[in-house]
């Protein structure tokens, strides 16, 4: 489904601020894998989702999605595999824009963009069906501007969007970090109903290791650039936080910055 | 004295007389505001092409229909000319990469060049009485007639093209690049589209501009920006002012022709009260900061550094 060989990216190149991101990332992921990615802050993981998503070109490597090469498209038009869910609520939708107007252009992901009109009567029904299934009133608000909603209705309406047109690949960039626990909670129970039930391959980025742990079918763990643990099946089945921190420690050399990742 | 003077010599029913050819030369404006509203607002790009492309719309249309081609045609090329100099700024910007408003001046002082090669000169003038004008300000009724009729199709052929799939990504890209990628659509090419959409209309204007009038000049064009910007901003204050919450997408559009409308009506004012011409563009600059401070200062006002400011020296007092 998903292929990365040998991926290489630095930033600044040069300059003082010259970062290796991903020093060979080799990742294979077959279809309906739901992958839960943790690490420390700046280990790559949000980096190489946006290798994936093709923000800025990798300086080494290829990528491939669903067997095409997509390493030399650019972002929008790998759009047409890929939906995506953002950290920050503002990123994923246009907030002066209505949420009917959203959805509008999500269901149209990778289509080119004609002159018929942008909405119809039988496309407002289905919006109407599948934003009653987020149980968040959004139903009854269509015409609302997005502006005018909350971090956590941005967020479901995002991954709304993301999956309204089935994607082949799911991308999710720690989209609950920036929510309120309980709001997270919400949003995080959402987003593996709406995997698991359109059997979706999904990435998804996070910084809590309960909700790693929890969530998906295999385990990634990076570090410095590179992916250090692979757990999948049982294995991650019977996966703790301690077992965790514990291979995190003898992998990387270093221990995990645990406040963070273990209080929230 | 002096002063009473001054007023007994204005004449009220000379302002009433300039009326209709003022709004005339408003829905021109308006129309050419049109434009400018698409990239101000709805792009969020800050186009300067527009002093440019108002000018060349002026100046292709008067030397077309000079050279004996009908003055509906002569418009049409116009537009066209417009068209490229919006894809002109659309290809800088996109492709060569400078920023939005360095594009926009590169292109207008381009045409500078241009429109002074295509006059042969500074300026050129049409005659009403030999060649068939679309609009004149020698036939002022069948004139606003004409530019209502242009008004209303425009406004609901724009209504209709932002409503499009199309129309709906350009307004997308202009409120959130980035989500708009993440929807696989090349921002690139909807930037690069507006651009040449807006200068249609700018272009269209300015040869309307030059057939009323009955002439065309290099200097048309010179400040055609504020001009536009003052009428979006004047319709979009009023209308949000009468229409409030029930504001719509048509009849925005319709206030910014209307904007256009006051802009000029106002303009005429001045000129009633005969204000100095020399004095019109800070007269028209200053109408425009004005506009533009209202929503800004009354946001100000309304918060709670200010009640608490207040509150607390009362509490002195």
């Amino acid at each position: 489904m998903l292929k990365l060989r040998n991926v290489h990216k630095t930033f600044d190149i040069g300059s003082i601020n010259e970062k290796a991101a991903l020093c060979g990332i080799d990742l294979q992921l077959a279809e309906g894998d739901f992958v839960t990615v943790i690490g420390s802050n700046g280990a790559g993981k949000s980096t190489m989702l946006n290798a994936i998503a093709g923000v800025w070109p990798v300086d080494e490597g290829s990528i491939s999605i669903n067997g095409t090469d997509v390493t030399a498209l650019p972002e929008y038009k790998r759009a047409q595999y890929i939906g995506r869910v953002f950290q920050n609520p503002m990123t994923g939708t246009a907030a002066s824009m209505g949420i009917e107007e959203n959805l509008a252009l999500a269901l149209r992901r990778g289509d080119r963009r004609t002159l018929r009109w942008y909405i119809t009567k039988t496309e407002r029904e289905h919006y109407y069906t599948e934003l009653k299934k987020l149980g968040l009133g959004l139903e009854d608000r269509l015409t609302d501007k997005v502006g005018l909603l909350s971090g956590g209705q941005r967020q479901a309406l995002t991954l709304l969007m993301a999956t309204l047109k089935k994607p082949k690949l799911l991308l999710l960039d720690e989209h609950a970090a920036a929510l309120d626990p309980a709001t997270a909670t919400t949003v995080l129970d959402l987003t593996n109903n709406i995997v698991l039930e359109n059997k979706l391959t999904a990435l998804m980025v996070t910084h809590n290791m309960t909700e790693a742990i929890r969530h998906g079918n295999r385990l990634l763990m990076m570090n410095a650039g590179k992916i250090i643990l692979d757990i999948s099946g049982e294995e991650k089945k019977r996966l703790r936080i301690t077992d965790l921190l514990e291979r995190f420690k003898e992998l990387s050399g270093v221990q995990m910055e645990t406040d963070s990742v273990l209080l929230s | 004295m002096e002063l009473i003077a001054y007023f007994l010599s204005l004449k009220p029913l000379n302002l009433l007389s300039a009326l209709p050819g003022n709004i005339v030369q408003g829905i021109i404006w308006g129309i050419m505001a049109l434009g400018v509203f698409i990239t101000f607002r709805l792009l969020n790009f800050a186009d300067l092409t527009v002093d440019g492309t108002f000018a060349a719309g002026g100046a292709v249309t008067v030397v077309l229909i000079l050279a004996g081609i009908p003055a509906p045609i002569a418009l049409a090329i116009a537009t066209i000319v417009g068209l490229l100099g919006g894809l002109v700024t659309g290809f800088l910007h996109t492709i060569l990469g400078i920023p939005d408003i360095l594009a926009g001046i590169l292109t207008q002082i381009s045409f500078w060049s241009i429109n002074l090669l295509v006059l042969d000169g500074a300026n050129r003038a049409v005659n009403v009485d030999k060649y068939h004008l679309i609009v004149s300000l020698r036939n002022i009724s069948s004139s606003i007639v004409t530019m209502l009729v242009f008004a209303a199709v425009l406004v609901s052929i724009l209504y209709w093209y932002f409503g499009t799939e199309q129309g709906s990504a350009i307004r997308a890209t202009g409120n959130n690049p980035q989500m708009v990628k993440a929807q696989g659509i090349n921002i690139d090419f909807m930037k690069v589209l507006a651009l040449g959409l807006s200068n249609c209309l700018v272009a269209f204007s300015g040869g309307l501009m030059s057939q009323f009038q009955g002439f065309a000049d290099i200097k048309m064009g010179q400040g055609a920006i504020v001009i536009g910007l003052a009428a979006v901003i004047i319709g979009e204050v009023i209308g949000d002012a009468l229409i409030g919450k029930y504001m719509n997408f048509y009849i925005k559009l319709v206030f910014v022709v209307l904007g256009g409308v006051i802009y000029y009506f106002v303009i005429g004012l001045v000129m009633w009260l005969r204000m100095p011409t020399d004095l019109l563009k800070l007269f028209t600059a200053s109408v425009v900061a004005i506009f533009l401070a209202i929503p800004y200062l009354k946001a100000k006002t309304n918060n709670s550094f200010v009640f608490a400011n207040k509150g607390g020296a009362q509490k002195n007092a």
